[in-house]
């Protein structure tokens, strides 16, 4: 079989013990789905990335979120799993309970959909939590340019997204870093290219392997990293050729520098990184959900919770390392949003690992 | 002004009777029957099966069926499942005020047809109206009385170490029909639901004389709930072999998608089957023209489910936990 072949050869190839992280949760999910872990070899260690962007969405925004959606006559919308993250107090729970207690929440496949829900609803306002990565944020600035177009005075964003390049960067330059090379978010590639990763490498002389998300191709990318580290050449690979170019997607990249700025962003258990969020510039600001209805730009703290989902999202922790993991916190009462998430390295554990 | 459902539809005066007389009656086998308080049954010999289901859902009309055939086929699955043949049915009706009577004359058809493929009869019914925005165009309530012909009972707890794991047919169609709908995915091409009577599949097992230990349609959970349920109920561990399992190409593509399980999303016409081994190639006899497969075994081990992937590694299949929804990239 193709998998195990290849698996031999990573054995075959390793002389030392090497630390690689794949970036993104969908990666970790078909890993831990597919068991491939189980098929490496004892001195390949895997260390989950941040790429859960309901992982790392702060809890100050989902508690803004559920006091937009607390209020009468708005209607709040935002993709799936955003609906069941916990805010910063847990007796505030999440969307999907305060549409439960008479809040209009709805779930979209679509940024557009909100489009259609503001000209629906002249009367109301609609607010559009949107969060993601470099793969959704093209279509929020669709979005907003539509909206602008169409002069819409009811929709409005309360934005949420980042990027990867400076969580790698970060986990990289972090005290006690482990992680010697990684395996990179091929979604997030081929609207980005890897230009930004090519920076990243020249700097810090570590091996990335711009991957895909089938299991074989995963395992394919874990052998050239290795192979990378083996022979002491870092650098760039694109593994995931089929879908990646290069360049990225020109159209998408101009689309994301038209209507978003780069700003400094908080991430849930990874706290502000620089120039790692995006935001409204003019005139697209005036879509801004915090300067409409003015709310500030707080720093939720979470009491008493028992969650290392930073520690996780940093790569330090494994989800089992949790004393919480699979007792108080489960995917029906999430402590933390690695659990809740279809990406989230918690709840990839809790619902494959035998 | 389209006709649609008002109040007094339901207030038991000359509107009501009118409802009944001219969008209801077809439903009985009987259209001239007497309609009664209660209906009078034949007691037929052996132990009856009974059950009840309510079905709600949004929309109520999907690619491959609707809410009137879920309702109908839904309650005789479940009687199927206790190796009953399904006799008789009840049909209770909450329609919301102002559902257009086109849409109701739809779905009382479907009903009717429905009915008559699952070889069942419907008795007896009632109709409500309520206030509009106090139900969700309609809400239906079937219950069913069957005969059991099976000559074991068919029960979770009949399950042994050795038995043998099948499932009848392609998965996850129904659910994803939903979801498509509910959400305006337009999937190309288009997922009918699987939506089907199962009794007469459960009568040729046992006219083969196919000992069936336990039976079970994968309805809401899909066939991660059943085996987890089943797994469970009797304390052993079901294994289950990922490339045995049957789902279409288009359905596992729009499942990778949306960040969907096959193996979480409703059927509405699909079992499983756990049996000794010595009855397995009679039973995959039948049911593997269907599209059947033998996907596992059960055997001595802690109450869970195991599957073991193309790969060779093995992970657990745990049931769906809160509600089924889109991911974002």
């Amino acid at each position: 079989m193709a998998l195990t072949s290849l698996a031999r050869q990573l054995a075959a190839t390793l002389t030392q013990p090497w630390t690689l992280m794949e970036v993104c949760g969908g990666q970790t999910h078909a890993i831990v789905r597919s068991g491939l872990d189980q098929l490496l070899p004892p001195g390949l260690r895997l260390i989950h990335g941040p790429g859960c962007p309901v992982c790392v969405t702060p809890a100050a925004t989902i508690d803004a979120a559920l006091g937009l959606a607390a209020r009468p006559g708005l209607i709040l919308c935002s993709y799936g799993d955003m609906l069941r993250v916990p805010g910063s107090d847990p007796a505030a729970g999440d969307l999907l309970q305060q549409r439960a207690a008479g809040g209009d929440v709805r779930l979209l496949t679509s940024p557009l959909q909100a489009l259609a829900l503001a000209k629906a609803h002249p009367e109301r306002q609609v607010v559009f939590l949107a969060v993601g990565f470099e793969t959704t944020a093209p279509a929020t600035a669709l979005l907003a340019r539509q909206a602008l177009a169409l002069q819409l005075g009811n929709l409005s964003l309360l934005l949420a997204h980042v990027r990867v390049p400076p969580a790698m960067e970060a986990i990289i330059t972090a005290p006690g870093n482990q992680v010697q090379g990684f395996l990179a978010a091929g979604h997030v590639c081929s609207v980005m290219g890897i230009s930004e990763l090519e920076l990243l490498v020249r700097k810090h002389q570590l091996p990335v392997v711009v991957t895909g998300f089938e299991p074989l191709e995963l395992m394919q990318g874990l052998l050239r990293c290795v192979q990378l580290l083996e022979a002491g050449t870092p650098q760039v690979l694109n593994a995931y050729g089929r879908v990646v170019r290069d360049g990225g997607n020109p159209a998408a990249r101009a689309l994301v520098e038209e209507v978003f700025e780069l700003v400094p962003q908080t991430w849930r258990g990874l706290g502000e990184l620089p120039a790692s969020g995006l935001a409204l510039r003019p005139p697209y600001h005036q879509l801004d959900a915090r300067r409409r209805f003015q709310l500030g730009q707080t720093s939720a703290v979470e009491p008493g919770n028992p969650c290392i989902s930073g520690l996780i999202l940093q790569g330090q922790k494994n989800p089992v390392d949790c004393p919480a993991f699979g007792k108080r916190c489960r995917p029906e009462h999430p402590l933390g949003a690695p659990m809740v998430s279809s990406e989230g390295a918690c709840a990839a554990y809790h619902h494959y690992r035998p | 002004m389209n006709a649609c459902i008002q109040l007094a539809h339901g207030g038991g005066g000359t509107l009501m009777q009118q409802l009944i007389d001219q969008e209801l009656r077809c439903l009985y086998n009987d259209p001239e029957q007497v309609l009664h308080d209660a209906a009078r049954l034949e007691r037929p010999p052996g132990l009856l099966a009974f059950s009840t289901d309510s079905y709600v859902v949004q929309p109520l009309e999907f690619c491959g069926g609707d809410i009137g055939s879920l309702a109908i086929t839904g309650t005789a699955n479940d009687l199927a499942m206790a190796g009953a043949r399904p006799l008789h049915l009840s049909v209770a009706l909450i329609l919301e005020e102002g559902l257009p009577l086109e849409l109701l004359r739809r779905l009382v058809a479907s009903m009717a047809a429905s009915a008559r493929s699952c070889g069942v009869a419907i008795r007896t019914g009632d109709t409500k109206v309520v206030e509009r925005g106090k139900g969700d165009g309609i809400f239906i309530t079937t219950s069913g009385i069957g005969v059991v012909e099976a000559p074991n009972a068919i029960d979770p707890l009949a399950i042994q170490a050795g038995d043998q794991i099948l499932v009848s047919g392609d998965l996850g169609r129904h659910g994803l029909a939903i979801m498509a709908a509910r959400h305006g995915l337009d999937l190309q091409p288009p997922v009918a639901s699987d939506c089907a009577p199962l009794w007469p599949l459960v009568e040729q097992l046992l006219a083969a004389q196919v000992q069936l230990h336990c039976l079970r349609d994968l309805t809401r959970g899909g066939l991660a709930s059943a085996l987890q349920e089943l797994a469970q109920a009797r304390g052993l561990e079901f294994k289950i072999e990922n490339k045995q399992l049957p789902v279409l190409e288009a359905v596992a593509r729009s499942c990778e998608l949306l960040g969907f399980d096959p193996l979480h999303l409703a059927n509405e016409g699909r079992f499983v089957a756990v049996l000794p081994p010595q009855h397995l190639e009679r039973a995959l006899a039948l049911l593997a023209p269907l599209g059947g497969r033998h996907i596992g075994e059960v055997r001595e081990g802690p109450g869970r489910v195991l599957l073991r992937t193309e790969f060779g590694t093995e992970r657990l299949l745990l049931p769906l936990s809160g509600e089924l929804l889109p991911r974002i990239c």
